[in-house]
């Protein structure tokens, strides 16, 4: 690797987007200014910032890797992600959770659960809830990029850690979420061309989009020797029916990840920042074409390095890292692709990582800081401001923590990236997603029906992770302490049904049935709460 | 085979990706307008609301 080369390419962008944020941040001296800069932003800048919160070097490195083992069918998340997590969050969802917000003065998303139900409870716990296990989203993150530094500069995990932590704390508690909106833009247009680069890289070095795909068709044989009991049928099939794979795949990763982004905190308090109603319709537009390129480029990508490491080294992806999954997308770029390449999606990742751990690590803060000791204990500080910065100080070293911990902590070869973001959607599917549609859509949607959402989500999860879903019961080990057992379930098949697809329906029907037994709230105060809403 | 791809379960998803982004496209360009919001009234609004944010220097004091 060219040091120098990276050095500087690496600068640069240090440089521009300091640069970026300084603008941002001269310009938005106060509310007015900043509403006044908002307007005049043109739409494709508004989307690209949605997109680069949206994605993280999870999804490139992390979710890329899943795709060379799981195969084509894993496309299905990235129509999800397109579909569910833009067009219906931001057609159905975006408009109403804005003017909603807005009439109940909510400015964090326990906020505007606890406004709408008229819960300080449930503001509180929503915000704890958050604190507790949003770290371990933000430490996923935070492993892609370390990973990603260690393999290209061929340095050990601890100092890539220190590094990566270090260019992206000082980012992070520097600038707010305030006046990132350009350095945001200037980020996600770097990982469009970073993928749109690679994708056609990857495309022509394997001889054309149907030649490479039939190349992976053709290694069908080396996935059924490793993976064939578990129901692979190739990577250019869909895993066999109701087996392990299947299970995995649809369950944890296209449902949980797909479904789970609607009630994601960090993404939905965008919409009530968002200034107006229709930036929201326009910013549908580039956002689908963003998610495509940025989730569709490292799923198709992460196929083909199949393709590429059995050409050169007669092993696929899985092998020619030692099992090691999150190192196959560094791997692939460092080897396959020319060193300026490396340069540019080292700079990739960092964007990408930076733009969603600056949301991250501000809705932790806010969450723990304004919902849980403002509201839940009732502590009034003379400046909250420090209170939320400080918190976030507090999740950055409890997720770098997690990040150094939680790569020794499972078995080699179990994809933590995705595992670990798969994890916090589902929990924020489950705890959250009922209400949330009940809150923007229903009328009749109770506060004991919400908390009643909230604790059947949760506890339904929690259980099912310690006990059933052996990908968190194993490490965990309570089963085996109390049961002597791994999963207390028995079939292979039920033990990798992921939580979401228990604990969500679970939660539906506690919302929906709590809610038709208990009083609505009263009609002065849904009127205030609808007002303007179609 | 389509496109080299042995499954139609794995083809349906290559292809729904593409379907899913051009009905954001086409969604995003009928809908660029709307919806037409009285402007003045909105940033009266908005400016409320931004009085209140907790990243704001008074941390969002009521």
């Amino acid at each position: 690797m060219n040091y120098l080369l990276l050095g500087i390419v690496v600068i640069i962008y240090l440089i521009i987007t300091a640069f970026l944020g300084y603008l941002g941040y001269i310009r938005t001296k106060n509310a007015t200014d900043y509403l006044l800069a908002g307007r005049k932003t043109h739409p494709v800048i508004m989307a690209l910032s949605y997109g680069a919160t949206f994605i993280s070097t999870s999804a490139i490195i992390g979710f890329g890797a899943a795709a060379s083992i799981y195969g084509f069918g894993i496309l299905w998340l990235t129509f999800m992600n397109i579909f569910v997590g833009i067009f219906i969050a931001f057609a159905l969802f975006g408009i109403r959770t804005r003017k909603i917000g807005h009439n109940l003065d909510a400015h964090t998303f326990p906020e505007f659960l606890g406004l709408r139900f008229q819960s300080k409870f449930l503001q509180s716990a929503a915000g704890l809830l958050i604190f507790i296990a949003m770290p371990l989203y933000t430490a996923s993150v935070i492993i892609g990029g370390t990973q990603f530094l260690s393999q290209t500069l061929n340095i050990s995990y601890e100092l890539a850690l220190f590094f990566f932590v270090a260019v992206v704390s000082v980012y992070v508690i520097m600038g707010g979420l305030k006046g990132v909106m350009y350095t945001d833009a200037f980020q996600g247009t770097i990982m469009f061309v970073g993928m749109l680069i690679l994708v056609i890289f990857t495309y022509s070095k394997l001889g054309g989009i149907v030649e490479s795909h039939k190349a992976l068709t053709s290694l069908k044989p080396e996935a059924i020797k490793i993976w064939g009991a578990l129901g692979h049928q190739g990577w250019t099939s869909m895993p066999k029916f109701n087996s392990v794979f299947w299970w995995q795949l649809v369950s944890t990763i296209v449902m949980g990840v797909g479904i789970g982004v609607l009630a994601q905190p960090q993404l939905t308090v965008r919409f009530m920042t968002v200034k107006s109603g229709h930036e929201i319709n326009r910013a549908n537009l580039i956002g689908g074409i963003f998610i495509l390129m940025m989730t569709g480029g490292a799923f198709v990508v992460g196929n083909l390095t199949n393709v590429y490491f059995y050409n050169t080294l007669g092993k696929i992806s899985f092998l020619a890292v030692d099992k090691k999954t999150d190192n196959i997308i560094p791997l692939f770029i460092s080897s396959a692709m020319p060193q300026w390449f490396t340069a540019i999606f080292m700079v990739t990742l960092l964007a990408a990582a930076m733009s969603t751990l600056s949301s991250q690590f501000h809705t932790m803060g806010s969450a723990f800081g304004r919902d849980f000791l403002e509201k839940g204990l009732n502590i009034k500080t003379k400046n909250p401001l420090i209170v939320i910065k400080i918190a976030m100080g507090f999740t950055v070293i409890i997720s770098t923590l997690l990040a150094y911990y939680l790569p020794r902590f499972f078995e080699q070869g179990s994809a933590i990236i995705a595992i670990g973001t798969a994890l916090f959607f589902g929990l924020c599917a489950a705890t959250f997603l009922p209400m949330y549609v009940g809150a923007i859509f229903s009328k009749r949607i109770t506060k004991a029906g919400a908390l009643g959402c909230f604790w059947s989500g949760l506890i339904t999860s929690l259980l099912w992770m310690m006990f059933v879903h052996i990908k968190e019961s194993k490490p965990l080990g309570i089963a085996k302490m109390l049961f002597g057992v791994d999963s207390i379930a028995k079939s292979p098949v039920i033990q990798n049904i992921d939580p979401i697809i228990i604990a969500l329906p679970v939660s539906i029907i506690f919302t929906i049935v709590i809610s038709l037994l208990t009083k609505p709230p009263s009609e002065k105060f849904l009127d205030k709460v609808f007002k303007g809403v179609n | 085979m389509w496109l080299g791809l042995e499954g139609f379960g794995a083809f349906l998803a290559f292809i729904s990706c593409f379907i899913a982004t051009i009905i954001c496209v086409v969604y995003g360009i009928v809908n660029w307008n709307k919806p037409k919001e009285d402007i003045e009234e909105e940033i009266k609004e908005e400016i409320k609301w931004e009085q209140h944010d907790p990243e704001l220097s008074n941390g969002g004091k009521k």
